[in-house]
């Protein structure tokens, strides 16, 4: 029988991990399944974002209008499990602007599987490049939102994903601050904390979560997390033969800040470019020099008022 | 899509999401956290107070020390209690302990530190079970060190730039805080003639609290949100009050009751500035990519350069054993 001390000192807080479910003390579970994201097929339909929403009955969170793009849902959130961003970026090219650049509908100028290139060529000068991309939580192997949580709301399932229990939080907000990625927060009006729970119940039946189904271009890919690291290692490779340079994975190195994530992506621009952080870092990496330090400044103020006492008597 | 404001160094290039924010808001209201902050130092530190204070046989500054241990700690449960978005299941709380949340730790501080110290309290209070009344404020000056000081731990376990960069630091500046306010609360309580450890602690919590906030404060852009907008206006009052309150304390507390009085309510001041200083600066830092995206794409260059080093290395090593 492992004592409690052992559960906490056997766990690890960082670096790479190679059986998430073991950590969190599975014994028997099945594969660890994830999300391999393509955004170089994302068309930007947003069917993933409706699914969701349908089949999790999330809420609405607003039906603003930003004028920025065509991305009015602005974030992940409480309510907002998948969002799909949109990037028009001008191009570095000398172009006379010509007002209005990205408010006309993409031209496809290359015709093909792969967007994520230019629109517009001879008879479009505002020379745009349309990027878009479906994002989710990502799951981490060292989920900072799991590991502040006060309440063990948040757990590890065996699929190796993070889930929020509704009936067990009372709202205390620690996981918002700790996610690195910006994904989880209370909803307004209920006080609970909600993300994307990657259809635990699906996942249960045997079930594709409802994004994953319902992507009509397989931008958003279900399965097995090797599987989807060997498939998104593979076309990596294969747009790099194709000469698309920019093509790069995120999330995927198992060696990172929060070591890997469950779902990673294949992106074509910057981290940053589609409102990911270059490199994240679970808060709790450091949560052993953060405790020796909260230690060394309680002796220090012990010390520091037993010494108080030590002068000379003033009655 | 670089946004910056005026400022008298260029700011960085740095691209973003439409300039949105990476991390979310903080959800903490204020000013329930900030004061509980505050609350932890101030009930933390007069635990030793009072405990002091019994040893020696000054009973006037046991009173105090007791009466406010006990005060601070359950009005700061009622903040904390207040900031949940689900009040009514505080006790979930205590369903679990979770070492790497600094929040689980500290609800099995603070339970125990209020309970001892309102026994303490009560039995002072009272007069009731005396010997009884002694153990528990034994046991809430045991408390009191921690929970002063797990409150930095809770601000810098977190994403937020601005309050996990400074996690080495924030632990001593929420200790010489805390004995600041308690020190100062028991200046403006305790007879002049008495409260000479009040002032003694305050000194030196004020002596930790400079230095340790002057080193957050230098940390480069990842905590630039101290020192400018309202955060900055905060840290600034926070540091100006300490040391004219010490100023104060060191010419005139001993002399006089009413400057005595005066110094302690602006070490109080100066406590309670620092804590709504901090809170209000991780609030920034979390609300402007700028503090996520520059300091990450400079770990990541800095991280790539030792790489880029390394393989130098090995590859001249290579090539000079291929030469032979």
């Amino acid at each position: 029988m492992t004592t409690f001390f052992d559960r906490i000192t056997e766990r690890s807080f960082s670096g790479r991990l190679d059986d998430v479910q073991h950590d969190a003390g599975y014994d028997d579970h099945p594969p660890r399944k994830g999300f391999f994201t393509d955004t170089s097929v994302c068309i930007g339909c947003k069917a993933c974002e409706v699914a969701c929403k349908e089949w999790n009955e999330v809420p609405d969170d607003g039906y603003l209008l930003t004028g920025m793009s065509y991305d009015n849902t602005q974030a992940l959130g409480a309510s907002t499990w998948r969002h799909v961003a949109f990037i028009e970026k001008p191009l570095d090219v000398a172009t006379t602007d010509l007002g209005m650049p990205g408010m006309g509908p993409p031209v496809p100028a290359h015709p093909g599987e792969d967007q994520g290139t230019e629109s517009g060529g001879a008879n479009d000068d505002a020379g745009v490049r349309w990027l878009m991309s479906s994002d989710v939580c990502k799951h981490c192997t060292h989920a900072g939102c799991l590991d502040v949580c006060p309440t063990g709301a948040l757990f590890r399932t065996e699929f190796g994903t993070v889930v929020v229990q509704p009936d067990v939080c009372n709202g205390c907000g620690y996981c918002v601050t700790a996610c690195p990625y910006g994904v989880i927060d209370i909803r307004k009006g209920d006080g609970r904390a909600f993300k994307c729970t990657l259809c635990y119940d699906r996942l249960k039946e045997d079930q594709t979560p409802a994004c994953a189904q319902a992507c009509p271009t397989e931008s958003i890919q279900f399965g097995d997390l090797d599987e989807l690291r060997e498939r998104a290692d593979q076309r990596l490779v294969e747009l790099h033969e194709r000469g698309v340079d920019v093509a790069r994975l995120y999330g995927r190195d198992p060696e990172d800040g929060v070591g890997g994530d469950g779902a990673f992506f294949l992106l074509l621009d910057e981290p940053e470019v589609y409102g990911l952080p270059p490199d994240p870092v679970v808060p709790t990496r450091t949560i052993g020099s953060m405790w020796g330090h909260v230690g060394a400044a309680a002796l220090t103020l012990a010390g520091l008022g037993a010494a108080s006492f030590l002068g000379r008597r003033s009655s | 899509m670089s946004r910056g404001e005026q400022s008298m160094v260029p700011e960085p290039e740095f691209e973003s999401y439409y300039g949105k924010p990476i991390l979310k808001q903080p959800t903490w209201k204020t000013p329930d956290v900030p004061l509980y902050l505050f609350l932890g130092g101030l009930a933390g530190g007069s635990a030793l107070l009072a405990e002091g204070g019994a040893l020696t046989g000054n009973h006037d500054l046991e009173k105090v020390g007791r009466l406010a241990a006990a005060a601070g700690a359950t009005a700061g449960t009622v903040a904390l209690v207040h900031d949940l978005g689900r009040p009514e299941r505080f006790l979930n709380m205590l369903r679990v302990l979770r070492v790497t949340s600094p929040l689980s730790v500290g609800s099995f501080i603070l339970a125990p530190f209020a309970s001892l110290a309102g026994a303490a309290a009560a039995s002072q209070v009272t007069g009731l079970l005396p010997r009884l009344g002694r153990f528990a404020g034994l046991g809430a000056a045991a408390f009191g060190p921690p929970l002063a000081t797990y409150t930095a731990a809770l601000v810098t376990n977190t994403a937020v730039p601005a309050w996990h960069e400074a996690y080495r630091e924030m632990p001593f500046l929420f200790a010489g805080s805390g004995a600041q306010a308690a020190g100062g609360l028991a200046m403006v309580l305790v007879g002049s003639d008495q409260a000479a450890p009040a002032r003694r602690m305050a000194l030196a919590g004020a002596a930790v609290d400079l230095v340790a906030a002057e080193r957050i404060l230098h940390k480069g852009l990842v905590t630039e949100p101290y020192r400018i907008g309202m955060p900055g206006t905060l840290m600034k009052a926070a540091r100006n009050a300490t040391v004219a309150a010490s100023v104060l304390n060191v010419v005139g507390g001993r002399r006089s009751r009413l400057v005595s009085a005066l110094a302690g309510l602006t070490y109080i001041g100066a406590s309670i500035a620092t804590r709504f200083g901090v809170f209000e600066a991780g609030r920034a830092s979390a609300r402007d990519p700028k503090y996520v995206v520059i300091p990450q794409r400079e770990r990541l260059a800095a991280r790539q350069a030792t790489r880029q080093a390394e393989e130098d290395r090995a590859g001249a090593a290579g090539k000079h054993a291929a030469g032979r």
